[in-house]
């Protein structure tokens, strides 16, 4: 498909610019949709479906937070005040629709619930965005704790310990659909997910999209080009808000109970913004890689083991010190490396990385799971098994065996490091080699 | 409210904020210094809480006073130069995210290994029982042992910074820190000290308010809040300010705590009737009691509004 | 703001500027008037002040009293984005671009607000016609259009101080400040980038902070001499390097009084 483009009120004649569609994106999104649409035909079982449905709106709330870091360079402790109040905006509203006192369907409830963090997002924001950087991350704190402390002072709203319950299925029923069985939420879900990103994905290519990346990289110098910065990022708040509220009326769908105690913890904030940075802040996909790995790690690792904070933990300390883009940034590098056919090179070391790694990691996942389990478990015994090998935490031979096997493991893993970052820096300079020789065409 | 019950609480009150301001203050100055706002600087608290509560066990309470602090100190240290150290060239949000990475790894370590309900971290004989009652209401020693420690660790913290030559060489780092390089000062190590002497104070703060209080895995979140509003409030990077806003929410969150009034008590006061069916019954309600834990938050909010560079602002960002 | 005077004649004026940061007082009665269309180079020792001036113009501090008048209006403790949409851009010493954003966007970003799309994210920006042709002829105007897609932060420095440029006259403002706009260029880099100056910058007024007398001379059309925060001579270039005050304040006195003597 081409098109001819002319320069305006100039007298140069009009010039043919060969201009493909962008096939590439189209398939992606294609494929997105598909994926959406065949996943729980893929993984039946209904565990699986629940996985399914969280990640689905867990999607929406990742991305509407990485408006504010990734695009905006806002650290905000305090996102899930917006997810949380629209979750309980969406109750009420489901609740008084069920009684025939708002004629609300059940498919608009998050858009209800998208207008409620918008709505609070707009009076809240205006205080929050008054500054920026460290000062404005602690102000997202102290509105998440003041938020969270008051679900404790009007039990009539946040319905106290007990929190707050409805039933899905009300009133007439949606062409058919009445929205009581799982699979019939999760493609309400699925459907505001892929329409949500679309949406957003929109946003980064409009105005104050740009000028919101402009604010992060130079708020300085965005005021003199005519932008008020504080404003720039106070209706980026309202917008980010807005998702977050949907993304909390989709959850309030799917578990039907809402209590203050979790939806509006700092913790649960702090659950957002560990997955999307983990996920990668700097690439538009990444908050959904950690959307993913937010519900896999609180569903599956969580019953693998009683550790899974702590190995969390030390996940994100190591993801901020040596790649702090996240797994997309890890992705997009490689992806680098594959295009300009480098990436073949490099296959043995990840495997050396990746078997050394290993190796090292279970030995400590063995002291690990062995302390874990005297301070937890200890009237169960001392035998714990782990990986089909039965430990005993209380014997010096278990862990002896853990500690050599953990050191031999990093040891490796640091000689094969090296050698790595060797090879690494080689592929680099070969690969900039390249794009300067392109330039110079 | 009578006289005596104001006197205990306003005493009460100061302890508790300059327990505060130890924390703030340690806050402060590795924010002063390095720009990095310590997400984990309560961690290092409840640190030197858990580890006095051991080493009491081992050697009783007064070496506590001293070795859980240099414990948390080396620590701090370790810490800065091996993880933070290494982000400070990705920016300000790396710094924070990894000590925010921190804190959340210090707790689960922390219930690891001293588990999850609080522990019977006591106070040592000398400091049990009243300093002085005030017909029938006691002042605690353990509380003046606090302000005793708070105010002796502000004096020498202030004399080290204005008088010492690592003092001044702190002082320079805090705004110069490639000059005062060049100039051949081991600046990273500066920094490192600087860390590692932030999270002692903490750590100190830590001994003295595990027992005084409560030592459990909560205290850390439960007053690292409040340490972040206090720092808000008192503006970003002033001592002062902070000096002044932890006395003050350490006063007003003491008092609140004891009074029962609420607005329905005050319309009662004046002759007006309020029943449930009174629009915003439920906020006229609350007692100030109920309302004590968001006070701190609510100051914050009203400080943004109206002052927003803190009541002694002096660093802008 | 009520303008004080809609007809001046003038697009820059200074009256009695003063600032101080603390107890010392930097800018002590800085008095200007700049024509428009003019160009001016601010020349004077380090520490004068000249940097502090164009922050106090482009509103990145207020002055402490005096006012700065823009076509005719007050400006003084305005936001820099008011004064900017009032029709004055500024560059900056340090350069300040977008790093992680290309060399278009970082153009097209300076065009936005000046076209009127303002805060808006109902439209996309690959279908703003005018903004996206105002960019490509700004990029071929500080010849880097063959870097379009390049990141701004992999660019050579000359390349980063022409982006720079190029973001300050972006939004069609008519009073410009260049803040050392060759700081750090070599020879052959300078007379180059002057060149693009004298080009860009057409038909406008222009203020610039220099050090590098060479480029003054072929650039303006006055010089503005600041010495301790005042400006004590404005005018041509030849009646400027025979100003004695002058001489006295680069040169010292005694230089001075040898040529006073030596007539």
């Amino acid at each position: 498909m081409n098109s001819i483009s002319t320069t305006s009120a100039s007298n140069t004649p009009p010039y043919y610019r060969f201009k493909p569609w962008n096939v590439g994106r189209f398939v992606i999104w294609t494929l997105f949709a598909v994926m959406l649409i065949v996943a729980p035909m893929l993984f039946r079982s209904s565990l699986a479906l629940t996985m399914l449905s969280q990640i689905g709106y867990l999607i929406i709330i990742c991305l509407s937070y990485n408006m504010l870091l990734g695009q905006g360079g806002m650290l905000s402790f305090g996102h899930a005040v917006y997810t949380g109040l629209g979750s309980f905006i969406a109750i009420h509203a489901m609740n008084m629709a069920g009684k025939g006192e708002v004629p609300i369907p059940l498919v608009l409830i998050p858009l209800v619930g998208g207008l409620a963090g918008a709505f609070f997002a707009i009076i809240l924001g205006f205080v929050t965005t008054k500054k920026s950087g460290t000062t404005f991350a602690m102000i997202t704190l102290g509105i998440g704790e003041l938020v969270a402390s008051m679900a404790l002072m009007f039990p009539e709203f946040f319905g106290g310990e007990g929190g707050i319950t409805t039933d899905r299925v009300y009133g007439k029923s949606f062409f058919g659909i009445s929205f009581g069985p799982a699979i019939q939420v999760y493609y309400l879900i699925a459907a505001y997910c892929f329409v949500c990103t679309a949406a957003m994905f929109a946003f980064t290519g409009t105005p104050l999209g740009r000028i919101l990346n402009a604010v992060r990289d130079n708020p300085e110098r965005v005021e003199f080009i005519g932008y008020n910065t504080q404003r720039v990022r106070y209706f980026a708040f309202i917008i980010a808000g807005f998702f977050a509220g949907i993304g909390g009326g989709l959850a309030t769908i799917n578990f039907e109970i809402i209590t203050g105690a979790d939806s509006l913890s700092v913790v649960r904030s702090g659950g957002y913004l560990l997955f999307t940075f983990l996920g990668g802040a700097t690439f538009f996909f990444g908050p959904i890689i950690g959307a993913v790995l937010l519900v896999l790690a609180s569903v599956l690792l969580s019953e693998l083991s009683k550790a899974w904070l702590l190995y969390l933990g030390l996940v994100f300390l190591f993801m901020v010190m040596y790649a702090p883009g996240g797994i997309a940034s890890l992705i997009m590098m490689n992806l680098r490396l594959a295009k300009y056919g480098k990436l073949s090179q490099l296959w043995t070391s990840y495997l050396a990385l990746a078997g050394t790694a290993l190796v090292g990691v279970l030995g400590a996942a063995c002291m690990i799971e062995m302390t874990y389990h005297l301070q937890l478990n200890a009237a169960l015994g001392p035998e714990v098994t782990f990986l089909g090998a039965t430990l005993n935490a209380k014997s010096l031979t278990s862990w002896f065996g853990a500690i050599f096997v953990m050191l031999t493991g990093f040891g490796l893993f640091e000689l094969c490091r090296r050698q790595f970052v060797r090879q690494w820096g080689r592929i680099q300079e070969e690969i900039e080699h390249e794009i300067k020789r392109a330039e110079a065409l | 409210m009578n006289p005596e019950f104001f006197v205990i609480s306003l005493l009460n009150g100061v302890s508790y904020g300059l327990l505060l301001f130890m924390l703030s203050s340690g806050l402060t100055l590795i924010f002063s210094m390095m720009g990095v706002l310590n997400f984990a600087h309560t961690s290092f608290y409840m640190l030197g809480a858990y580890f006095a509560f051991t080493i009491s066990g081992v050697v009783g309470f007064w070496p506590a006073l001293v070795l859980a602090p240099l414990v948390v100190f080396a620590l701090g240290a370790a810490f800065e130069r091996y993880c933070l150290r290494r982000v400070h060239k990705f920016g300000h949000v790396p710094e924070l995210l990894v000590t925010f990475g921190l804190s959340y790894l210090i707790l689960e370590v922390v219930q690891l290994v001293w588990g999850r309900s609080t522990v019977p971290y006591g106070l040592p004989e000398q400091l049990q029982g009243p300093l002085f009652s005030l017909y029938g209401t006691q002042f605690p020693k353990s509380r003046s042992f606090v302000m005793l420690v708070a105010l002796l660790m502000l004096v020498s913290v202030w004399l080290l910074l204005t008088r010492t030559r690592i003092g001044l060489v702190i002082q320079a780092a805090l705004k110069y820190p490639e000059m005062v390089e060049a100039l051949g000062h081991n600046v990273p190590r500066v920094f490192m000290l600087v860390f590692g002497g932030g999270a002692a104070l903490a750590g100190l703060a830590g001994v003295i308010g595990g027992n005084t209080y409560v030592t459990e895995p909560a205290m850390a979140a439960s007053v690292g809040s409040i340490i972040f509003v206090v720092v808000v409030v008192g503006g970003m990077g002033s001592l002062a300010g902070a000096f002044l806003a932890s006395l003050l929410i350490g006063l007003v969150q003491t008092f609140a705590v004891a009074l029962d009034y609420s607005m329905v008590h005050v319309f009662k006061a004046v002759g007006v009737a309020v029943t449930e069916q009174t629009f915003g019954y439920p906020l006229l309600k609350l007692t100030i009691s109920q309302v004590a834990p968001i006070l701190p938050y609510l100051f914050l909010v009203l400080i943004l509004i109206f002052r927003p560079k803190g009541l002694l602002g002096t660093r802008e960002d | 703001m009520a303008a004080d005077n809609a007809t001046t004649p003038y697009a820059l004026e200074l009256r009695d500027l003063r600032k101080s940061f603390g107890k010392t007082e930097i800018i002590r009665g800085a008095n200007l008037a700049v024509a428009p269309g003019e160009r001016v180079a601010i020349i004077g020792p380090n520490g004068a002040g000249k940097s502090t001036l164009f922050n106090l113009i482009s509103g990145r501090f207020a002055p402490t009293s005096g006012d700065v008048i823009l076509n005719g209006q007050r400006i003084n403790g305005m936001a820099p984005y008011e004064i900017n949409r009032r029709g004055l851009s500024r560059s900056f010493q340090i350069t300040n671009i977008f790093p992680k954003l290309s060399v278009f966007e970082n153009l097209r970003c300076g065009v936005l607000w000046s076209m009127g799309y303002k805060y808006t994210f109902l439209r996309f920006l690959s279908g703003l016609h005018d903004a996206n042709e105002r960019a490509k002829q700004l990029m071929e105007m500080i010849k880097l259009d063959k870097k379009r897609d390049t990141l701004a932060m992999n660019l050579t420095y000359a390349e980063q101080r022409a982006l720079e440029i190029g973001i300050t006259i972006a939004g069609g403002a008519n009073v410009i400040l260049l803040d050392e706009p060759t700081a750090g260029m070599s020879k052959s880099e300078t007379t180059r980038f002057i060149h693009l100056i004298k080009e860009v910058t057409e038909g406008r007024t222009l203020l610039t902070v220099e050090h590098d007398m060479g480029v003054v001379f072929g650039l303006a059309d006055k010089i503005a001499v600041v010495v301790y925060g005042e400006v004590i001579a404005f005018d041509t270039p030849e009646k400027v390097r025979a100003n004695q005050r002058v001489q006295e304040a680069y040169l010292g006195s005694v230089v001075a009084d040898q040529q006073a003597g030596g007539h």
